[in-house]
């Protein structure tokens, strides 16, 4: 089959690979029909993430059509459309019994702090992800759904993880109505934060990014005010004055580990790789938050320390609240939203990439080039 | 006197839109309202139906001593089988795995097995009908196909201060290479050239 294969820092290529097997009795194996190059795939291209191994297969949205079925499987059935949570998940431990589905403490030996993740490196599992023509897909009675007849391909694969992980975003911020939201970051997850906001009956949502072609995207898409932290001297003093001096109720890092707007702050971490993330975008949302209000983060930050002002979250009061999103949990409220017609997850893609030209993909993606907000994978098998 | 700003009084800043003119405007406008609704709510709900039919996972193969952290009790039941560790990364990599994911040392100990793993996989890949090719690997050809010129300047992003980075993190490594190789090169041909004194 042929896979995307990492060869090291900002090198990908396409491989041929054997076709997986199944290597425990609730395995399946699934042909991919969409993948997704996500937000936080750029960290591992960036050599960000500990333990990314040279020969591993990215990608952990994708959906696709089971191709063979372990022992013990009993939910799934060859020839099934499934969607799979981004999330590998046992379903049966302490964390799992209680819907922390992307806390799973039985699927990576690796670290205890994450869950299991397709295509993560190994400090999520190390597990080969779905950007590739077959992936094996464990706990197959658990993770994976049946994709509705209704449902559009390509907002079946965003349901894997970007529209899930926005809505939960704006979810942690506990919005109440009337509530300011200020969400940093313009990209598929905060766009989807953004656009959520409004449902759970926030009074203004504002969103910050540098990006032009984005902002304009949280515009029309998201219906956000919007500002270019690039034109403002310091973004946090704009905010402060642009909700009368209070700070927002809710702030929302959509961001994570590659956040721009600090020189020092982005290259010691994305680039010489000695902070877990560049915690720029955390460090605003901070202090642009109005005391005693609520940070929620979503952004992904890898396991080495980052430099956070962790002082002003205490003498503010904040609530900060974060996790990965367990997928699973928030796709019967948002498949009513999508029939409703409250949300179209797939209105964000911008680039549809076949497999074969993937290291176009991740450049065109990680320069920010051509306008690109979300690309899609179409393996070759498709 | 000027108007007091919000946070010196008692009072909340009033809505700049009105309930009703937020729900003409946005689609689904408070349809979440109640965090009864809203899903993942509340966070930890015991009895969850997960679709596991088991109490503790039948436990997979191993195939290789399966490197893990020495925060668990035990290899976990399920793992994946990617990539096992091969080579000085892989060395490195199981050392790693000595320390716990509390010390700095397993994590910058497993970056550096990285960057020892990419070397050791370029220089592999030389012996092989497939070298690395960075041009090809990189994307880099649809800086001309996807507007690379005008993606980037004319705009106001915060990013290019440091794009000019990116190549030197790319190609360094190889030039560094070349450039020692060839002083290698060098020294060993000047001492067979010069004779003994």
């Amino acid at each position: 089959m042929r896979s995307m294969v990492y060869r090291g820092p900002y090198k990908v290529r396409v491989e041929e690979k054997d076709i997986p097997k199944i290597e425990h009795p609730n395995d399946a194996i699934v042909r991919v029909t969409r993948a997704a190059i996500c937000g936080s795939d750029l960290h591992l291209y960036h050599g960000m993430m500990p333990d990314t191994r040279v020969g591993m297969t990215f990608g952990h949205e994708f959906i696709g059509v089971v191709h063979e079925v372990g022992s013990s499987v009993q939910n799934l059935a060859v020839g099934d459309r499934v969607m799979v949570p981004f999330n590998i998940y046992c379903g049966s431990c302490y964390f799992c019994a209680r819907g922390l589905y992307s806390n799973c403490h039985n699927v990576n030996p690796n670290a205890t702090a994450v869950g299991g993740i397709y295509g993560y490196s190994h400090t999520c599992g190390g597990y080969d992800g779905g950007q590739s023509e077959y992936v094996r897909v464990p706990f197959a009675d658990v993770g994976p759904g049946l994709i509705p007849d209704w449902m559009d391909e390509e907002d079946a694969v965003l349901l894997t993880d970007a529209l899930p992980t926005g809505y939960f975003g704006a979810q942690l911020g506990d919005i109440v109505q009337g509530d300011t939201v200020v969400v940093f970051g313009a990209g598929p997850v905060g766009l989807f934060a953004a656009k959520s906001a409004w449902l759970m009956g926030a009074g203004r949502v504002i969103v910050v990014d540098h990006l032009e072609y984005r902002l304009e995207k949280a515009r029309t898409f998201a219906h956000a005010e919007t500002y270019n932290f690039a034109e403002y001297d310091d973004i946090v003093v704009h905010l402060k004055k642009a909700t009368d001096y209070l700070g927002a109720d809710v702030v929302i890092d959509a961001v994570g580990a590659e956040a721009d707007g600090n020189f020092l702050q982005h290259v010691t971490s994305s680039k010489l790789k000695l902070q877990g993330g560049s915690p720029i975008a955390l460090n605003w949302a901070i202090d642009s938050v109005r005391k005693g209000g609520t940070v929620s983060v979503v952004g992904a930050y890898g396991p080495i320390f980052s430099a956070v002002k962790f002082g002003d979250a205490m003498n503010k009061g904040l609530t900060l609240r974060m996790n990965q999103c367990p997928v699973k949990r928030q796709w019967p409220r948002l498949f009513e939203h999508i029939r409703n017609g409250y949300l179209k997850p797939s209105d964000i893609v911008t680039h549809r990439i076949p497999l074969e030209h993937i290291a176009e993909g991740y450049h065109i993606f990680s320069a920010k080039l051509d306008e690109c907000i979300k690309p899609l994978v179409i393996p070759s098998a498709a | 006197m000027a108007e007091i700003p919000t946070p010196y009084t008692a009072a909340k800043p009033a809505l700049k839109e009105s309930v009703e003119d937020l729900r003409a405007r946005i689609p689904g406008w408070g349809a979440d309202l109640d965090p009864a609704d809203r899903p993942s709510y509340p966070r930890e709900q015991p009895g969850i139906e997960t679709g596991a039919h088991w109490d503790f996972p039948e436990r997979q193969p191993e195939k290789w001593p399966r490197e893990r952290s020495v925060e668990h009790a035990f290899l976990t039941p399920v793992f994946g089988t990617s990539t096992p560790p091969k080579g000085a990364s892989g060395a490195i990599r199981k050392y790693a795995y000595k320390y716990s994911e509390g010390r700095a040392a397993h994590w910058l100990l497993l970056v550096a097995a990285d960057r020892v793993d990419a070397t050791e996989h370029h220089v592999k890949s030389l012996a092989t009908l497939r070298p690395d090719n960075p041009v090809t690997e990189t994307g880099v050809l649809s800086e001309f196909s996807s507007h690379g010129i005008s993606s980037r300047f004319g705009q106001k992003r915060a990013d290019t201060n440091h794009q000019w980075i990116d190549p030197i993190i790319v190609a360094g490594p190889w030039v560094l290479a070349a450039v020692g190789l060839a002083a290698a090169y060098r020294t060993l041909r000047k001492e067979r050239t010069e004779p003994d004194n």
